[in-house]
């Protein structure tokens, strides 16, 4: 039911949405754990057919790593603008935010093209793209939160210094997309 | 100075929500309505998974598949399986019981999240449909609820899809319903009421709760998984194209084991609540009571494999989850000497409600056991995947479960409609439904020890006779559900008029009228820090006033 003035808990109404987004978070952080846990254990049990490897071409890839690193602090500085009222601050980091997840989203279609494998190539090929386009999802995904607070925070929009929420939301959910690469590029690229 | 107050009274509510019985009918977001709408949606689920369920049975009176074809026997088993526990038992358990009671418990006028709350709801009837519709369009998937690859595979692909994408619809309304829960039980609670004051049932919530947002996601994972190499034939789990059927196997359980707490759990809860209130006692060892749903949950993370025994598990990984889920006896024992022990020595009104939780107990304990057994590692490499499993299932889901659930209605009804159910009929029912149950489910376990292997239309005719018992029982667990649904229906429009609180309950539900108006209390929620204070003598507790508040100063005079 709506909450209309005259209850008496009006006013009073904890703000609960942040906590159910990270509780959202840890269930889509499962997802991924399952993933991952998947993956290893395919690596450790299920040798490859001859002639395939799990080498992959790095430099692009660590780029990448940066790019995402780097939208992070610029989202936190997106944020801190806000904060301080700094409207016009808040919403350039915003676009370079917005910005960098393309650009990361830009270099992974690169990478896909350039690949040697496909899909349906062998165990490892399938993982790799089911891992990275599951990541690029959410990427993607971010990436249009990220314009929706950009078009929210104009003047009298419903982003403001005194009511964030969706600027914070969007941050929380961008700060747990980048983590989860940093794991995926570790297991997948690195190890 | 003088401030002037703005009048509150004569402000015109919009009211954009539907009113009498058409608001179930729509996206409503008062949390009563919605457990009302996830209550009788289950309701109707169940009674078409019993349908299939008799078609199951009416097939193994004989050893011959002559009732229906193999392959229409597969669906249904499958159907069975999909429906009974996705779309009636847990829907009900955590979404109707859930969602009709935390608000209540913590005090709130609704969930964390009403909007979010409708969205799961409102995922539920197209999944269902979809699902059952799939039997009609292009056949129903045949794998079993456990969709076990390489099976799930070679069997008709666009119904296995189809199964996919409703389990997956089914699962996301599972996790939006925890994340609510979660965020209600801990953020929503009325200022003064801790934690440990809360009925059992947020306890349970809570944990069950935890437990869906922490291994839905995994089996989400793996059904995206499965459906990438039905429909683009990659191999994840294709043996044939150098994948693994057995990981999938470890992620399906990661989420199943836990399934099986995420339909219990909350059962537990509910007795808890119902048992006191019946046996005028106060719950013994609330402090144990959480601690072992905590422990159960912890475990319950921890056990899956126990499922895998026969898949080429090492022999470490049978140890570990053979020692773990023994291990699961402990805290599922506190509970069962907890409830033993309110019962001890209280003043126990034998009503449908009452029968149907001590009946819990029973089977539960019976089940339990058999879990037990189940976990040993040489007897269940004896009994997999025969009908020894299929009884343990049913005797702690329909024994455990669907128990409470017949009891949660007969104790709570009053609360739902302000009328009472016919006791005469609930009784009956009862009868039906214990006689039935043993009658269907306690062969099974003799059926498995003598090697008669499940999923299978056909069997060897040496046990016959067994089979036509479990029929005979199934048979009577059907004519049980004619006087629930004559009384209840008959109840909703001529009942004994319940008044707000027929049973004398001292939980926050009651203390409201019946049924409780759109925000649950006209005025300021009560403060109920002693839920089970029974057992004070009657001259010190007027159960008559309206707030908790005034209830506990009066009870402490």
């Amino acid at each position: 039911m709506t909450h209309d003035a005259t209850a008496p808990h009006a006013g009073a109404h904890p703000d609960a949405r942040l906590f159910g987004l990270a509780t959202f978070l840890v269930a889509d952080g499962m997802t991924f754990a399952g993933f991952f846990a998947a993956y290893l254990t395919f690596r450790a049990v299920n040798p490859l057919p001859p002639g395939s490897s799990y080498e992959l071409e790095l430099a692009l890839p660590t780029l990448n790593t940066v790019l995402l690193l780097l939208s992070s602090y610029t989202f936190h500085r997106a944020g801190r603008n806000l904060l301080r009222d700094d409207r016009a601050g808040c919403r350039t980091w915003l676009l370079l935010t917005a910005l960098l997840g393309g650009a990361f989203l830009a270099g992974q279609m690169v990478e896909y093209f350039s690949l040697p494998f496909g899909l349906t190539d062998n165990l490892f090929a399938s993982t790799f793209y089911a891992l990275t386009g599951f990541h690029g999802l959410h990427v993607t995904l971010g990436v249009i939160l990220i314009l929706i607070v950009w078009l929210q925070s104009r003047q009298g929009g419903r982003v403001s210094a005194a009511t964030p929420f969706g600027l914070e939301a969007a941050e929380l959910y961008w700060h747990f997309v980048d983590g989860i690469w940093v794991v995926l590029y570790g297991i997948l690229y690195l190890l | 100075m003088t401030v002037a107050t703005p009048a509150e009274t004569d402000l015109q509510r919009p009211s954009l929500q539907p009113e009498g019985w058409l608001r179930y009918f729509s996206f409503s977001l008062d949390h009563k309505v919605i457990g009302i709408q996830y209550l009788v949606t289950g309701f109707v689920f169940y009674l078409i998974g019993g349908a299939l369920a008799g078609v199951i049975r009416t097939e193994l009176v004989s050893p011959m598949a002559d009732f229906v074809s193999r392959e229409t026997y597969n669906e249904v088993l499958t159907l069975h399986g999909t429906v009974m526990i996705f779309l009636w038992i847990v829907p009900v358990v955590n979404g109707a019981f859930g969602n009709y009671l935390i608000p209540f418990y913590v005090g709130a006028r609704d969930m964390a999240f009403p909007r979010l709350n409708a969205v799961a709801f409102w995922m539920i009837p197209p999944a269902g449909i979809l699902l059952i519709s799939s039997h009609f369009l292009t056949g129903s998937a045949q794998a079993g609820w456990t969709a076990y690859p390489p099976l799930s595979i070679t069997t008709p692909a666009a119904a296995q899809v189809v199964w996919i994408i409703s389990v997956l619809l089914l699962g996301g309304s599972s996790i939006f319903g925890a994340i609510n829960f979660i965020a209600t039980v801990l953020k929503m609670r009325r200022p003064g009421l801790e934690l440990m004051n809360l009925p059992m049932f947020c306890w349970a919530m809570l944990g069950t709760s935890i437990l869906v947002v922490l291994s839905t996601p995994v089996l989400a994972g793996a059904l995206i998984l499965l459906s990438f190499d039905i429909i683009a034939h990659t191999g994840f789990f294709n043996p044939a194209l150098g994948g693994n059927a057995v990981v999938y196997q470890h992620l399906f359980w990661f989420y199943s084991h836990p399934a099986v707490y995420i339909m219990v759990l909350p059962a537990f809860g509910l007795v808890s609540e119902i048992l006191p209130v019946h046996a005028r006692k106060p719950l013994f060892g609330y402090t144990t009571m959480v601690y072992s749903i905590m422990g159960i949950v912890f475990l319950g993370l921890i056990v899956w494999a126990h499922h895998m025994f026969t898949s080429g598990t090492p022999p470490w990984m049978r140890l570990f989850f053979t020692i773990a889920t023994s291990f699961i006896a402990v805290p599922t024992g506190i509970k069962f000497f907890n409830w033993l022990a309110t019962l001890w020595g209280g003043r126990i009104a034998l009503n449908s409600a009452m029968l149907f939780s001590c009946a819990f107990i029973v089977n539960f304990v019976f089940g339990g056991i058999t879990g037990i057994t189940l976990a040993q590692v040489p007897f269940d490499i004896h009994v997999h995947d025969t009908y020894y499993v299929v009884g343990h299932f049913h005797y702690v889901v329909y024994g455990g479960t669907v128990f409470v659930i017949f009891s949660s209605i007969y104790h709570w009804y009053p609360k739902f409609t302000g009328r009472l159910l016919n006791e005469d009929l609930g009784r009956l029912h009862f009868l039906l439904t214990f006689l039935g149950f043993n009658l269907c489910f306690a062969p099974h376990h003799w059926l498995g020890l003598n090697g008669m292997p499940r999923r299978v239309a056909e069997y060897d005719p040496q046990f016959t006779f067994w089979n036509q018992v479990s029929s005979v029982g199934a048979l009577l667990m059907a004519l049980s559900t004619l006087p629930f649904l004559v009384n209840v229906l008959w109840s909703l429009f001529r009942g004994r008029l319940a008044g707000d609180n027929p049973w004398n309950a001292l939980t926050p539900e009651w203390l409201t009228s019946s049924p409780p108006p759109v925000e649950n209390w006209p005025g300021e929620a009560p403060l109920v820090e002693h839920p089970y204070g029974y057992g004070i003598p009657p001259g010190h507790l007027d159960v008559g006033v309206t707030t908790g508040q005034e209830l506990w100063t009066g009870a402490r005079r």
